[in-house]
């Protein structure tokens, strides 16, 4: 159990704007992870917990320990912080063997279990054939594996790993995640996962923590947080939303309707509990609860007239992209047949839409 | 034409001795400054700079103030050792030192920080002190770099000329180094034995500077990791 209460100031210089840090946040046992995009300060979040960075403000308690304090000035070393951390590029030492890694990190093991130890994980992480060689005669899985396994030799009290995936191709990846879920289920070591790809909360995460500019704006299941965004902010990140500007134009409880403006067209929506007449929002709807015709005549009930710019045909349906960054997916539409008509209404449902 | 072999050992063993303690020094000091916050760092890195750039007669002034038998430290020395430091051999060691270790300690300095600090963070993460990081993570990553350094120092070394001048003297059989002896050579108008002692000592630059170049590539650099 990780519990993150810090505030930190990095102040404008030469290339960077400066930013303020401030977030929130606790993670028990399975998998976190922190989510959000480049710049958002989760990797500056991570390397505060384990101990490269000092907050200027708050503290952090892992299980019973105080590892930062700012008020009574605890500040403890790496090394006192018993975190295991897997590096963006593994980090493994060039000058080492696999072997010699791992032992380096099992200093603190007694010496009569270190070897059995060194070479129960080089087994556990299906490195035994690769154990004498250096970090540049191994594969990328073979890599990733040794850091994992050498992050966990010292029975650390919780795993942090910074964007593991990045930069990995997708069989790389699927590896990645299989390692992980093995490690969760066999170790039971929390883990503290940064990433800015949101398939990853899904492929890996207990719990997910959206961090956007410093803060922590939302928790919650993957699933959930996916499928209720707190924010306009949350379900652009997500990129799977289409958010149409809209401004509240009539309520009606008793029949469960709204009216909504969207540029010069009236949309019909559910009734929006705690909103005003004359609000403005966000109404978030998903591609696929769009449809959309090619235009001939005047726009219906809950239509809007808008101009086709972009046909992708994807392996289970066709997306098309309108002005004003609005985009539909349908199943068994044929892009070829379509990429030359230019005005399409699209239809929106009039149940199931979120204003945010 | 016989030749005095004594200005070459010496100049070696000068050498030797003043890069042994440069290392101990220089790496030392380059991995605090490389390696710790503090205020006046930057005033540390420009005070052991400031031999690099004075003018060696310069110097050499400053340490025969601070070194002679009338300075405490000259009388420390005298009272522990039986003699005067200045004008011995030892002196000509000390001169060597300050010629050297600045460029041993900037060139240091480059390589630490040049080692991927995330090699420095898994080693903490992973429970190493940082005694035990420097010598089994650093040191060893930046091991080629630093053995160019030395070279570099050495052949400094070998090379001073002022700083010796001022305070270990010209005392042919005692202090007199090779550079020394050139001059001496020269201006004695012996330009035949000047000529051989210059080619020498060329030639000792040139394969200590082709063992440096070759040490300096380092396979561990951070360009190769990924």
């Amino acid at each position: 159990m990780i519990a993150v209460r810090i505030r930190k100031k990095l102040p404008p210089g030469p290339g960077s704007a400066g930013f303020s840090l401030e977030i929130d946040l606790q993670a028990g046992a399975g998998v976190t992870v922190l989510f959000g995009p480049s710049g958002a300060g989760k990797s500056l979040t991570l390397d505060s917990i384990a101990g490269f960075v000092r907050p200027d403000e708050g503290r952090i308690l892992l299980d019973d320990q105080i590892l930062f304090d700012a008020e009574s000035g605890v500040h403890l070393s790496p090394q006192a912080r018993h975190c295991g951390y897997v590096f963006q590029n593994y980090a493994l030492f060039p000058h080492m063997t696999l072997r010699k890694n791992l032992e380096f990190a099992a200093e603190r093991i007694p010496r009569l279990e270190r070897h059995r130890k060194v070479t129960e994980m080089i087994e556990r992480f299906r490195l035994s054939d690769v154990s004498g060689r250096r970090p540049l005669q191994l594969s990328g899985g073979q890599k990733q594996r040794c850091s994992i396994a050498r992050a966990l030799i010292g029975s650390p009290r919780i795993l942090l790993l910074d964007e593991p995936a990045r930069g990995l191709d997708a069989p790389l990846r699927a590896e990645l995640y299989a390692t992980l879920r093995q490690v969760r289920a066999d170790f039971g070591t929390p883990i503290l996962l940064v990433t800015h790809d949101f398939n990853e909360c899904f492929e890996l995460a207990d719990e997910m923590a959206v961090v956007k500019d410093g803060r922590v704006v939302q928790t919650g299941a993957p699933k959930k947080v996916y499928e209720q965004p707190g924010s306009a902010d949350v379900a652009r990140l997500f990129g799977a939303y289409n958010l149409v500007p809209v401004e509240i134009r009539a309520l009606d409880p008793g029949r469960n309707s709204s009216r909504l403006r969207y540029r010069d067209f009236d949309l019909a929506g559910p009734y929006f509990p705690g909103r005003l007449i004359g609000d403005h929002g966000w109404l978030c709807v998903r591609p696929e609860q769009l449809s959309a015709v090619p235009q001939n005549g005047k726009p219906g009930l809950n239509q809007v007239a808008a101009a086709l710019i972009r046909v992708v045909d994807k392996p289970q349906s066709t997306r098309l992209e309108f002005a004003d960054d609005i985009a539909v997916e349908m199943p068994g539409l044929e892009a070829s047949t379509h990429r030359h008509i230019k005005d399409w209404l699209i239809e929106f449902p009039q149940h199931n839409l979120k204003l945010l | 034409m016989a030749i005095d072999w004594f200005p070459l050992w010496l100049s070696l063993r000068v050498a030797v001795i003043s890069t042994l303690l440069a290392s101990v020094v220089g790496l030392w000091l380059a991995w605090v400054l490389a390696n710790s916050k503090f205020r006046g760092k930057e005033a540390l890195d420009a005070a052991v700079t400031l031999p690099l750039v004075l003018p060696p007669t310069v110097l050499g002034y400053y340490l025969l103030v601070l070194l002679g038998r009338s300075s405490p430290v000259g009388h420390l020395y005298e009272s522990l050792f039986g003699g005067p430091l200045v004008f011995t051999w030892q002196a000509a060691v000390v001169a060597a030192l300050f010629h050297a270790t600045p460029l041993l300690i900037k060139s240091a300095r480059a390589a630490f920080e040049s080692v991927d600090h995330s090699y420095e963070r898994a080693a903490r993460t992973l429970g190493a002190s940082e005694l035990r990081l420097f010598w089994t993570v650093t040191l060893p990553l930046a091991r080629r770099s630093i053995f160019a350094a030395a070279a570099l120092a050495f052949a400094r070394s070998l090379g001073d000329f002022g700083i010796t001048l001022m305070i270990a003297g010209n005392i042919p059989g005692r202090t007199q180094t090779m550079a020394i002896a050139i001059y001496d050579a020269v201006e004695s108008g012996n330009g035949a034995l000047a000529r051989v002692l210059v080619i020498i000592i060329s030639a000792v630059a040139l394969v200590i500077l082709a063992l440096a170049n070759r040490f300096a590539a380092n396979p561990f650099g951070p360009r190769q990791t990924l």
